[in-house]
């Protein structure tokens, strides 16, 4: 698992106090991990945090799964 | 109760909840707060170097089963973020108050839930929250302020929570009434029912505003002790000669109440019939008490006349009792007015000598400890009362409890803005 990968799934178990066996790269934060609206929220803001990108609201609509997380931040964080 | 002629129903007390300086939990709070014990100790959650007053009544950690309290225990841990500190307690105390009170209508039950509806107040509400938010602010970091901010600090989301957590579709509603906010709160509660708009009210008062803020912003406004930093079980000393301010505290107190024809229905436990409740407004000072004290007589004598009884057939009275050097000899020849003769025959005591004064709680932990004082027939005691600043004929109930013949018991709390509230319990029918 990339670091990337590793550092989210921690953001995730934090913030939304799940089991870290749930948090596979499909699980949905809103349907799989019992996330709210403002859980998301909270939840991008974690990730603009802790890896230096911003993430646009446009773009944070979109980011519905681990998978996507790590993907978006993958892309844009700075080398 | 009411002058307009319409007949109200009568509302009982079904279930209590506590967590407040002396502990969580109703029965370990009571069980020390009759042996004497004080909840006022040094602030060590940040630095008070800079503050005149370094003492207060913060809710003690610990395990439930040792009657302290672990969050963990009651809250999820995602969840606690999601509120600021008096929202936390106001649920610890509501989470009390239901299982006490055993009324959890299931999902099926819609008109159950409909029919139960949540009032409790603060005074102050998320002030912790907002001081943090403000400094993200400062920092330049607006966009970084979490999305829980506002819900954590709103007054009202102690009320959402408890009606999330179980379903109360009733009334939801929040008294902001200053220091007086959790006898509103409880009184208010007891009139929606008394008219119909509910059957069963969860009720009360949630307080957590021992931060710097909190504690400077009263400092500035001269109303907290400063003079027993060292000796901070001595600083609240209501009636006292050496008193001088009182001495901040945390907690949240929580009822329910309830028709009583519903209470019976179900074969509920009754504490205690609301039978009175009284308001009034000074109309003179935005923190100072009016210097006659007739805003707690005119609320006293309401709440007297409200519950239809006169001042002879009260035993007990919790008073407001701050312990600060103008307040407490105001109140005490208000007491003096009302109660006149039947006065030698009264005991009052201030429990704040031994928690501190908890604000927005105060009225609804208070009411929790009258209700107790006509159920084990005891009046708490006022803790370092030494030397009363002047004389009356009312006994205090200095240092000790005292087993007393209590069927009537009546609480005050009064609030800046110049807002008083009396509310009078009966033994149960």
């Amino acid at each position: 698992m990339s670091d990337t990968a590793e550092k989210v799934k921690k953001i995730v178990v934090e913030h939304l106090g799940v089991e870290e066996s749930k948090v596979t790269p499909e699980a949905s934060f809103i349907d799989d991990l019992g996330a709210d609206s403002l859980d998301t929220v909270e939840l991008v803001m974690a990730f603009e945090e802790a890896f230096g990108v911003e993430i646009p609201d446009d773009a944070a609509e979109k980011i519905t799964t681990v998978k996507d997380a790590i993907e978006y931040i993958d892309e844009h964080k700075a080398a | 109760m009411f002058a307009n002629g319409i007949t109200p129903r009568r509302v009982v007390v079904t279930g209590m909840g506590i967590a407040c300086p002396l502990g969580v939990g109703v029965e370990p709070v009571w069980q020390r707060l009759l042996a004497g014990e004080s909840g006022i100790s040094a602030i060590q959650s940040f630095d008070v170097a800079n503050l005149p007053a370094k003492i207060a009544g913060q809710v003690p950690a610990g395990s439930r089963a040792e009657g302290r309290l672990d969050l963990a225990e009651w809250i999820p841990v995602k969840d606690q973020k999601k509120m600021d500190r008096f929202i936390q307690l106001a649920l610890v105390a509501a989470i009390e108050a239901v299982e006490d009170s055993g009324w959890t209508p299931a999902e099926d039950d819609e008109a159950g839930r409909c029919a139960t509806g949540v009032m409790i107040g603060s005074g102050i509400g998320g002030l912790p929250a907002i001081y943090e938010a403000s400094v993200t602010v400062s920092q330049g970091k607006v966009k970084r302020l979490s999305p829980f901010f506002i819900p954590s600090a709103l007054i009202n989301l102690a009320s959402g929570h408890v009606s999330i957590k179980y379903g109360f579709k009733g009334p939801n509603h929040a008294a902001v009434t200053a220091c007086a906010t959790g006898v509103h709160a409880v009184g208010d509660a007891a009139r929606l029912i008394a008219l119909g708009d509910a059957d069963v009210m969860v009720a009360g008062g949630a307080e957590a505003a021992i931060s710097e803020i909190g504690m400077g912003g009263f400092c500035a406004s001269r109303a907290l002790s400063t003079g027993f930093n060292d000796t901070p079980t001595e600083a609240s000393r209501p009636w006292d000669e050496g008193r001088d301010g009182f001495v901040m505290g945390e907690g949240a107190g929580v009822v329910v109440l309830e028709e009583l024809e519903h209470a019976k229905r179900r074969g509920a436990r009754i504490y205690a019939e609301v039978i009175g409740y009284g308001m009034s407004g000074d109309a003179y000072h935005i923190t100072a008490p009016s210097e006659t004290g007739d805003g707690a007589y005119r609320s006293m004598s309401a709440a007297l006349r409200s519950a239809g009884i006169g001042p002879e057939q009260v035993q007990y009275v919790n008073a407001h009792g701050t312990s600060t050097p103008m307040g407490d000899d105001l109140e005490l020849g208000a007491v003096e007015r009302v109660f006149g003769e039947a006065g030698r025959h009264l005991a009052m005591s201030s429990t704040k000598s031994a928690i501190g004064h908890l604000l927005g709680a105060a009225g609804a932990v208070e009411a929790v400890f009258s209700i107790l004082a006509i159920r084990d027939k005891v009046a708490p005691p006022t803790l370092n009362l030494h030397r009363p600043s002047r004389a009356s004929v009312i006994d205090r109930v200095p240092l000790e409890a005292q087993p007393r013949p209590i069927e009537v018991a009546l609480s005050n709390s009064f609030g800046f803005g110049g807002t008083n509230a009396s509310i009078v319990f009966r033994a149960a029918p």
